[in-house]
């Protein structure tokens, strides 16, 4: 494919710029790498590989080590699957429900506009439910989001049961025959245990007034954000289940490196990116372009070098 | 792989050099492996952790650790120690203008907590210091944000200003110091909206912010959870704003929060106060030594020492 062919030319033309794969050239690609918040661990596993099939196949070549690193960083972030980038799971027919959790201020309700827009080009009508009754000023800010993209909004009171809030908007999105439902949340942190309770409650919810929702559920993760992302990949996951990643802010100078380990660890593909605040800033997510972004400071260190 | 703290790292060393009698700049170089890895895993900068590891080496190196009948909690020991010298002691004083009222800015990424922040600034001000605060809302782009901040003011109530979300933020900053004049508020709080480090608009309307109100303290607002990436925006912020302080928030997650080990290092600003939760009592004063404890995984120190 065409990215991945830019893919393969940029990291050559990278790589090509150190004349021997000698221990200096391993040191800076392990700190671009840690400097990317991909884990301390998975850097050492994915350089010791590396070092070694360097040796078995004898490599002197930079260019040769291009394959190998783009090789091995694709295969950590796809694992034992096969790599295709993961469509959302709306159905051709009837409603599909999209629950939408993570941390506090990480883009939810953002990313939930932005989807809202995606979806609404593609043709499918959309309801949004205002699940965060706590936040001061979060129903009013998905009502912002409800006018811009022109699609409606249910909502209780703030302080009330956000349970109840989803059990309406389900019922309402039913009635009204709408193709998609995205359920915004409160923010909290996934070492709350009663607001994970809650979060778990909310999701019942939904599959109980409709047996195969939520079709998705959608973990936001700030690229800000570095180690503890993986904690809570894990604990959102035991919640709800989480089927998917969005991966917000990525328009700033952090890489969100952590999800090459979340998906090697637990399987959980991100299907989405973040890149700004506007309704067009969300965007399918490309392994091969994000790998190469880990790399693009070491590429733009070169060439301000030259 | 669950986090291991310092002390975790460092006890297989410490059996190995158990009964040998002596330590050699090889069990210390190990030693220092491991604390280089521990601070990596708590999001500290590279960078910083590089610095940082040279400089526990020397010391380690010299006599006080290898001369040590316990070398592995002496390295504890001269890490922490130069982690809480380079965090500072603690710092939450906020500053008093001469002539009131004193102003000051939020600013930092979006997400951080910086409209939180000031509502839990306020309410501190006026509880512990007894002040009567103006809330400023200049945040015009995020959808809804000058909502929340009248919510909190409401909860609070406490005067919030706010001229729509069609004005411009540096007439309303402006605009906001007259109105505290006027109305005798002798603490002015700006929320202004989150933006990109890199975005140089949007960062050049909070230095035209600055010129125009001339704030005594410029809180950088950052989340605890923030990776390597805290050094770029800390540096950049602090670069172009020249922040007085900065405040670190959702410390009441799990995180390690090697963030501000490297806010530090990079800006040498004090780290005044921690967020410790959603609710507008939820503000405290920054504990540098806590917060080395914390980066380090030091819960489990006292339990190695014991052993040993
Ligand atoms: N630059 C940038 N900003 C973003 C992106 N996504 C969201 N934001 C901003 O991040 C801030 C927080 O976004 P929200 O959507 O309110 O986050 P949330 O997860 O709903 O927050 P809570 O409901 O408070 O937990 C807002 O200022 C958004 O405009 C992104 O992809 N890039
Ligand atoms: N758990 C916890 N949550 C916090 C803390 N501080 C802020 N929050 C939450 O973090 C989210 C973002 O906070 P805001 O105050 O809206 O952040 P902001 O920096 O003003 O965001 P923008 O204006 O969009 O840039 C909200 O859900 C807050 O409730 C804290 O110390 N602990
Ligand atoms: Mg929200
Ligand atoms: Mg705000």
């Amino acid at each position: 494919t065409k990215t991945r062919d830019s893919f393969a030319s940029k990291m050559n033309d990278l790589v090509a710029k150190y004349r021997s794969v000698d221990e200096e050239f391993f040191e800076e690609l392990e700190e671009v790498l840690i400097s990317a918040d991909v884990g301390v661990q998975t850097v050492m596993d994915l350089m010791e590989e590396l070092e070694m099939e360097v040796k078995r196949r004898n490599i002197k070549d930079t260019a040769l080590v291009t394959e190998v690193i783009s090789e091995k960083l694709v295969e950590i972030y796809y694992g034992q699957d096969n790599e295709e980038i993961e469509k959302l799971n709306i159905q051709e027919d009837g409603l599909s429900v999209v629950l939408f959790v993570g941390v506090n201020g990480v883009g939810k309700t953002t990313t939930i506009g932005k989807l809202a827009h995606r979806l609404k080009e593609e043709g499918k009508t959309v309801m949004l439910a205002a699940g965060d009754t706590f936040r001061a000023g979060a129903i009013e800010q998905l009502e912002v989001w409800g006018e811009r993209v022109g699609v409606e909004v249910i909502k209780h009171s703030e302080g009330s049961d956000p349970a109840a809030v989803m059990y309406d908007a389900v019922q309402a999105a039913k009635s009204r025959g709408v193709d998609v439902l995205l359920c915004d949340t409160a923010g909290r942190l996934q070492n709350k245990v009663n607001l994970m309770n809650e979060l778990t409650k909310v999701k019942r919810v939904i599959t109980r007034e409709v047996p195969d929702a939520p079709h998705e559920v959608l973990l936001v993760l700030d690229a800000t954000t570095g180690q503890n992302a993986m904690s809570q990949a894990k604990t959102f996951s035991q919640a709800t289940d989480v089927t998917g990643i969005v991966l917000s802010k990525l328009d700033g100078t952090a890489k969100g490196g952590i999800v090459l380990a979340i998906r090697n660890e637990l399987s959980i593909p991100v299907k989405y990116v973040g890149l700004g605040e506007k309704v067009t800033d969300l965007q399918p997510f490309d392994a091969h372009a994000f790998v190469y972004g880990l790399f693009s400071n070491l590429v733009d260190n070169q060439q301000k070098e030259e | 792989m669950a986090f291991e703290g310092l002390a975790d790292r460092l006890q297989k060393t410490i059996q190995k050099i158990k009964g040998k009698g002596k330590v050699s700049e090889a069990d210390v170089k190990e030693m220092t492996r491991e604390v280089r890895l521990a601070l990596l895993e708590a999001d500290v900068n590279f960078k910083v952790v590089k610095d940082f590891v040279k400089r526990v080496k020397e010391r380690a190196v010299g006599q006080e650790v290898m001369q040590s009948l316990t070398p592995g909690q002496q390295v504890i020991k001269v890490v922490k120690e130069e982690l809480s010298d380079l965090m500072g002691g603690e710092q939450s004083k906020i500053a008093v203008a001469n002539k009131p009222p004193t102003v000051i800015m939020m600013v930092g990424l979006q997400g951080a907590g910086k409209t939180t922040t000031t509502g839990k600034l306020a309410n501190h001000l006026r509880k512990k210091h007894n002040r009567n605060p103006l809330l400023v809302a200049a945040d015009v782009y995020r959808p809804a944000a000058i909502n929340q901040l009248q919510t909190l003011g409401k909860q609070l109530g406490m005067s919030v200003f706010s001229l729509g979300t069609e004005a411009n933020p540096v007439d309303i900053a402006k605009q906001a110091m007259e109105y505290a004049k006027a109305e005798h508020h002798d603490y002015v709080i700006i929320d202004t909206a989150g933006r990109l480090h890199v975005d140089e608009k949007l960062m050049g309307e909070l230095h035209e912010i600055k010129s125009e109100v001339s704030p005594n303290e410029i809180f950088l607002v950052v989340d605890a959870m923030t990776g390597q990436d805290a050094v770029n925006v800390a540096e950049s912020f602090n670069e172009q704003l020249d922040v007085t302080g900065v405040v670190l928030t959702k410390l009441d997650g799990d995180t390690r929060g090697g963030a501000a080990l490297s806010i530090k290092a990079v800006t040498g600003k004090p780290i005044k106060f921690a967020g410790m939760g959603e609710k507008l009592d939820q503000l405290e004063p920054f504990h540098p030594e806590r917060m080395a404890s914390r980066i380090l995984g030091m819960g489990d120190v006292l339990t190695l020492i014991e052993k040993a």
